[in-house]
């Protein structure tokens, strides 16, 4: 155990490394500062319950590809509740939401034996054509200022770590330490301060209580009968359902709070990442949660790291193409690595083929100055293809997810 | 024999024929619930839907769902899923219609140069998912939908930068003009010879012929030809696919590859019929509607015939509600309760025809 | 000692099969009771009520004298039954330990306490000599070790009427000593055992007292001092049982098969899975392969087949086969009947005419050039089902409608089709039951008289022996020792097979 976690500290100083000397190389300040980790930490937290949730089923054994639609359930019922009822209703109405459509899942798939895919890609088009008439009727009826936009949400109030970055309590306004080290430019150190301070300040205890589920997640997962029992449904129902387990009852309990959890990411969105529910607000972070699951090799602290990654990245491309361009620069670094590491194996062609492509970018780099909005935009998507090219082929599903399971055994 | 038939017609009804009764009942509540009266919806649907024109134009919409749901099924057959059609299609549009007009070929020629292009860029892109999932395990179902964003974000970004032209004295941007030569021609003067009545302003796409002959050709390649038989297999059991002698990489990326091409010829309809060009008005989501179709008509060519067709009879009939303030949108929560009421039905059903079998197969060894 | 269980008239149907009709049994405690028939009769599926796992349709169940109605297995758990499956149930990522407390877990407050069950499961361990690593994932434990724990599943839930079901049929002789032993002891400690099995001579050695049943009824209750084996298997069949022998040498000049040193390193770098295999095989030859599961059979059979890279070479009638692709196999007159019919040959949910292109999707009859001959394969389908008797109604039925039996015929049958010069078998008459037993080995017995060469696998070590001409055994994916089948006793094979010889 102790050399998991010192590996993993490792590595994460050396990207910090290799991040500090890309920003001091391209001055593309805006990769380590406090305003992006800041909205990194922001843009991960749908990702982070997308990928819980997406935990949850498949522990339990089933394939969840509805996160998306749960998700733009959640959105909407946030957007919908939380504009006439405030945000705190907002995110639970976004919660039942979500559970809902989860449950038209676990009808289908658990006991109806619908394959888990094609039931999971029925959900997102049902969800996202159910949001599109609801929001038009609201539209119509007037109470809705557009189509697919609903009212404005009230905010819930930020706040940060005492002393270190600036939170206030009890009407006390602690000093900022932290940032003004961030903003001084120094070689790693400011990097890393920038990130602290970004991750601890101006926080919405939305945000503290989502990422305090991870823990949560391995906690009753692991340390729980329930959580047993559960991922027994998941490794193997048969032997579980000899000894007693209800392996219906864990797939379904699964499979709702993997919707529940899609639905508080959507609601996320709506309330607290921005502050109405807009059509197309998910933009395929349900499928990107599910990418984090799957580099996280299906544990809470792995799905932390993939969020992280993709919020990251998210996040860049939201606030500065400049840093996207940087952002190459980092991927032609990663080809080495992975051109030295093919080599090393004796997988000449894999090699070649990450060397062009690694070529490529550079040239790439420099040949171009600005990217084009619309390229930047998906900067998300690129990074989840790319992350789980390199990650999917150490998986380690749990034995029988996404199989049909009937009472009595398979058939 | 007699009862054997008509159990026979009952069992493969069954799964439909609830499908719609339920989503008739959901799509009811939906409207109830913007307090309109349903039967008045359906009455005027369907007194707008079955009015000649309206026909021709479900055809119309339906030709490019069937093509796409075609796209598919190829993958559906071998167990995989090709989820970003959409995308392959909106490449395979765009690039046939810029590089479609970059050139004159006599008629026929035009056209099946536009067809090559459009084929090879849908299955190039598909390709990329081909990649990745054999090379580095990659689940298709996510690589293929990141692509599908990748596409749209591509397609806007190449379309706006270097393929478009603004045409003087409108804002609307679009491709150049293809050459007459690539227009697809309507069916209608045919039609109308054959005896069709002449109705205003009403024209149907051309390429339902390519729509139709499609369908064959994939019913015979599935059903008979070794190729076909060993991507069902594959699909049906990837084990013993592999034991009996079918190379399951081979057949994953052969799978994807024909899937992406068959997918960029479905964007052809608007582009080579309608607009002749590619322009900002680009019909989007026809792939999503795709994946019910497919899944609706359970990857048969009859069966997804048939759906495209119901789907493009919704889309059609339910434009009329705006007359009568109901939002057209309701065709969404159809196609949507549709779906997913007859995904379980047949699940349904099938269980039920496994049992029946082992009930016959007892009386038949007891005998 | 008292009646510890006592079945009454248990009526079971399924759709289409009457599993048990009218069954009685009466078990004491401190005793181990047999339950014997061939595969088929009903015995599983009469534990499976006693286990809660089925529901019967009339008929009572008393455990220690009372009438008791179980609806799923935690009744039959609380009851003190436990049951100790034939197939495993075992979650292979899981540990040991977390296995043996799955339904059961002792808990401090809402955690699971798992130093209060690791204890626990020590001592019992210590005191029924079952020897055990708790935190080990069960993946990497071998078959006997599998065994122990789920005996420990059962005892941990404080079982003192334990069902085991078939648990010699993946053992060799030592460790089926070793179990024997485990089940003198509980016996003295006043528990109630019952075994099921229909290997009869074992079941002679450790039983006090049997119950026969055949097609799904009681026909016997006997003591297991009062009677002899071939009385035993008579009751069972009602007749005489097939037996697994082959007459004459039909040995032919000509190699079929010979492989010189094969192998086929671990991806790790530690031990191959296969070292330097080489033997060769004649036409008219059965080579039967002997080893506990898991030391290198099933990899050789796909080194052959060409379903897995090998190093070293492989010839198929005189030509190196090392380049060709499984197709290519398939059409030069390899046949394969795999391990696990359900998962490796048959496509379940279609109907027999199309799994009967499976594996021959390139020549005739099947095929007429590139196009599929529906007309043609309908046609030789319905000459396999009855050339070969498979019970079924048509070849549209599909194939999960037919019993394992019917299937593994069906399988034979259409790997016979084209008259392969080597045959591949991989347990072929694995969970079948005797009537088809019989016919296959008939089916391999011919096929050998005409020159037909074959590798048999088998965990059934009397199959192995009466159907080989030759015996090889594999241990830890190399060939250790060669014996006559004429010269070696099962207990002999077996002991080859672990390497205490």
């Amino acid at each position: 155990m102790k050399n998991k976690g010192t590996k993993l500290l490792l590595n994460a100083t050396y990207l910090l490394l290799l991040l500090s000397i890309i920003r001091v190389i391209t001055g593309a300040t805006d990769l380590t500062s406090v305003g992006t980790a800041s909205a990194a930490l922001l843009l991960s937290v749908p990702i982070v319950l997308a990928g819980l949730g997406g935990l949850f089923s498949e522990r339990a054994g089933v394939v969840n590809i509805g996160l998306e639609g749960m998700m733009i359930l959640g959105a909407w019922a946030g957007g919908f509740i939380g504009s006439q009822h405030g945000p705190w209703l907002g995110l639970v109405a976004a919660v039942i939401f979500g559970a809902v459509g989860a449950l038209l899942h676990a009808i289908a798939t658990i006991s109806f034996g619908v394959d888990h895919v094609v039931s999971g890609v029925a959900i997102n088009i049902m969800a996202a054509g159910l949001v599109r008439y609801l929001s038009t009727i609201l539209y119509q009826g007037g109470s809705w200022p557009g189509p697919s936009q609903s009212p404005d949400i009230k905010e819930i109030p930020l706040n940060g770590l005492p002393v270190l970055s600036g939170g206030h309590f009890f009407g006390w306004q602690s000093p900022d330490i932290l940032t003004p080290i961030a903003e001084k430019h120094w070689f790693f150190i400011s990097d890393l301060v920038g990130i602290i301070r970004g991750i601890t300040g101006n926080l919405s205890y939305v945000t503290l209580v989502a990422m305090l589920f991870v823990p949560l997640a391995f906690w009753v997962l692991w340390k729980t009968s329930f959580g047993l029992r559960l991922r027994s449904a998941g490794e193997a129902p048969v032997a579980a359902e000899s000894l007693g387990v209800n392996v219906y009852a864990m797939k379904y309990a699964g499979v709702l709070i993997s919707g529940g959890l899609a639905g508080l990411g959507g609601g996320f969105l709506a309330i607290v990442a921005a502050n109405h529910y807009q059509e197309n607000q998910v933009a395929g972070r349900g499928y990107i949660g599910l990418a984090a699951l799957l580099f996280g090799n299906y544990r809470p602290g792995g799905i932390l790291a993939g969020a992280a990654l993709f919020g990251f990245a998210d996040a860049l491309q939201l606030r500065d193409s400049q840093a996207i361009h940087a952002l190459i620069l980092l991927i032609v670094a990663i080809m080495a690595y992975l051109v030295y590491r093919d080599i090393k194996k004796g997988k000449m062609l894999s090699g070649v083929i990450s060397f062009v492509m690694g070529a490529a970018l550079l040239w790439f780099y420099f040949a171009v100055d600005e990217l084009p909005g619309q390229l930047v935009s998906m900067t998300p998507y690129i990074a989840t293809l790319l992350v789980m090219s390199l990650a999917s082929q150490r998986l380690r599903m749990p034995a029988a997810d996404g199989m049909p399971y009937r009472r009595g055994g398979l058939r | 024999m007699k009862r054997l038939s008509i159990q026979k017609i009952a069992l493969a009804l069954a799964a439909p024929v609830a499908a719609a009764i339920v989503s008739l009942v959901v799509s009811s509540v939906a409207v109830l619930a913007s307090h309109k009266s349903p039967m008045l919806a359906y009455k005027t649907m369907w007194e707008f839907g079955t009015q000649g024109g309206s026909l021709m134009e479900a055809l119309n919409s339906a030709t490019p769902y069937y093509i796409a749901a075609i796209a598919i099924a190829v993958t559906f057959q071998a167990g995989l899923f090709n989820i970003g059609v959409e995308g392959q299609l909106r490449l395979g549009a765009l690039f046939s219609a810029y590089i479609g007009a970059m050139f004159t070929l006599p008629p026929v020629l035009h056209v099946l140069a536009v067809f090559i292009v459009a084929m090879t860029i849908g299955g190039i892109w598909a390709s990329i998912a081909a990649y990745l999932k054999v090379k580095r395990g990659v689940n298709e179902v996510i690589s293929t939908i990141m692509l599908n964003s990748l596409a749209v974000g591509m397609t806007s970004f190449l379309f706006a930068k270097y393929f478009a032209v603004i045409t003087e004295g409108s804002n609307n941007m679009t491709t150049k003009e293809l050459p007459t030569t690539a227009w697809f021609p309507d069916l209608v003067p045919l039609l109308t010879k054959l005896g069709l009545p002449e109705i205003q302003g009403a024209s149907v796409n051309g390429m339902l012929v390519i729509a139709i002959a499609l369908g064959f050709i994939f019913w015979f390649v599935v059903n008979r030809t070794r190729f076909g038989f060993e991507l069902r297999a594959s699909g049906a059991n990837p084990i013993a696919a592999r034991v009996s002698g079918v190379n399951s990489k081979k057949m994953t990326v052969v799978a994807l590859v024909i899937s992406g091409a068959i997918a960029g010829l479905s964007g052809l309809p608007a582009v080579l019929g309608e607009t002749h060009a590619y322009n900002m008005g680009f019909r989007s989501g026809i792939g999503f509607s795709a994946i019910a179709v497919a899944l609706l008509g359970r990857n048969s060519a009859g069966g997804m015939a048939f759906s495209a067709l119901l789907f493009g009879f919704l889309e059609v009939s339910s434009r009329a509600l705006e007359l009568i303030d109901i939002a057209p949108e309701t065709y969404v929560i159809m196609q949507g309760s549709i779906l997913l009421s007859s995904v379980i039905a047949y699940e349904v059903v099938r269980r039920f025809k496994l049992t029946l079998q082992s009930k016959e197969l007892a009386k038949a060894v007891s005998a | 000692m008292s009646v510890a269980v006592e079945l009454r008239h248990i009526t079971k149907r399924f759709p289409g099969v009457v599993a048990n009709k009218d069954v009685s049994m009466k078990v004491e405690t401190g005793t181990v009771h047999a339950l014997v028939g061939e595969n088929g009769a009903g015995k599983s599926t009469v534990m499976k009520i006693l286990y809660g796992m089925q529901h019967p349709d009339s008929g009572e169940i008393l455990v220690n004298g009372t009438t008791v109605n179980l609806k799923n297995p935690n009744d039959a758990i609380e009851l003190g039954i436990g049951m100790v499956h034939q197939h495993f149930m075992l979650a292979d990522n899981f540990t040991v330990l977390e296995n043996i407390i799955l339904g059961a877990e002792p808990k401090h407050g809402v955690t699971i306490d798992f130093k209060a069950a690791r204890d626990k499961v020590m001592e019992m361990s210590k005191a029924y000599g079952l020897d055990i690593d708790p935190d080990i994932l069960v993946e990497e434990l071998g078959v006997g070790q599998r065994q122990r724990v789920e005996i420990l599943k059962v005892l941990f839930r404080g079982a003192n009427i334990l069902i085991f079901d078939e648990p010699t049929a993946v053992l060799v002789p030592q460790e089926v000593d070793d179990l024997f032993g485990a089940l003198q002891g509980l016996r003295a400690k006043g528990m109630a055992v019952i075994f099921i099995s229909h290997k009869l001579d074992e079941v002679l050695r450790v039983a006090d007292e049997v119950t026969v049943v055949r097609a799904g009824e009681t026909v016997a209750e006997v003591k297991a001092k009062d009677v002899t084996p071939r009385q035993l298997a008579e009751l069972m069949v009602g007749s005489e049982l097939p037996q697994p022998t082959t007459h004459g040498n039909t040995r032919r000049p000509e190699v079929t098969l010979a492989l010189k040193d094969v192998s086929i390193p671990t991806a790790t770098g530690s031990r191959d899975l296969i070292s330097h295999i080489s033997f060769n095989l004649h036409a008219g030859e059965v080579v039967g392969i002997a080893g506990v599961e898991g030391n290198g059979q099933a990899e050789l059979i796909e080194a052959i087949m060409g379903l897995r890279d090998y190093t070293g070479s492989i010839e198929f009638l005189g030509s190196s086969i090392d380049h060709l692709t499984v197709a290519h196999r398939h059409d030069l007159g390899i046949g394969l009947i795999p391990e696990d019919r359900q998962r490796q040959a048959l496509m379940m949910n279609s109907p027999l005419w199309e799994n009967r292109i499976l594996g021959h999707q390139r020549g005739k009859p099947v095929m007429h050039g590139a196009i599929l001959d529906k007309k043609a394969t309908i046609a030789d389908t319905k000459r396999i089902m009855q050339e070969f008797d498979v019970r079924a109604p048509g070849p549209m039925t599909a194939a999960a409608a037919l019993s394992g039996g019917n299937q593994q015929k069906f399988i034979v049958g259409r790997e016979m089709s084209k008259a392969p010069a080597l045959l591949l078998a991989s347990h072929p008459t694995r969970g079948v039951d005797v009537g088809a037993q019989g016919a296959i080995w008939e089916v391999l017995r011919e096929a050998r008289s005409k020159g037909m060469a074959i590798v048999l696998i088998s965990a059934d070590l009397e199959e192995l022996i009466g159907m080989s001409d030759r015996l090889l055994v594999m241990l830890r994916g190399a060939i250790t020792a060669e014996l006559d089948p004429q010269k070696t006793t099962p207990e002999q094979l077996g002991s080859a097979m672990t390497g205490a010889a």
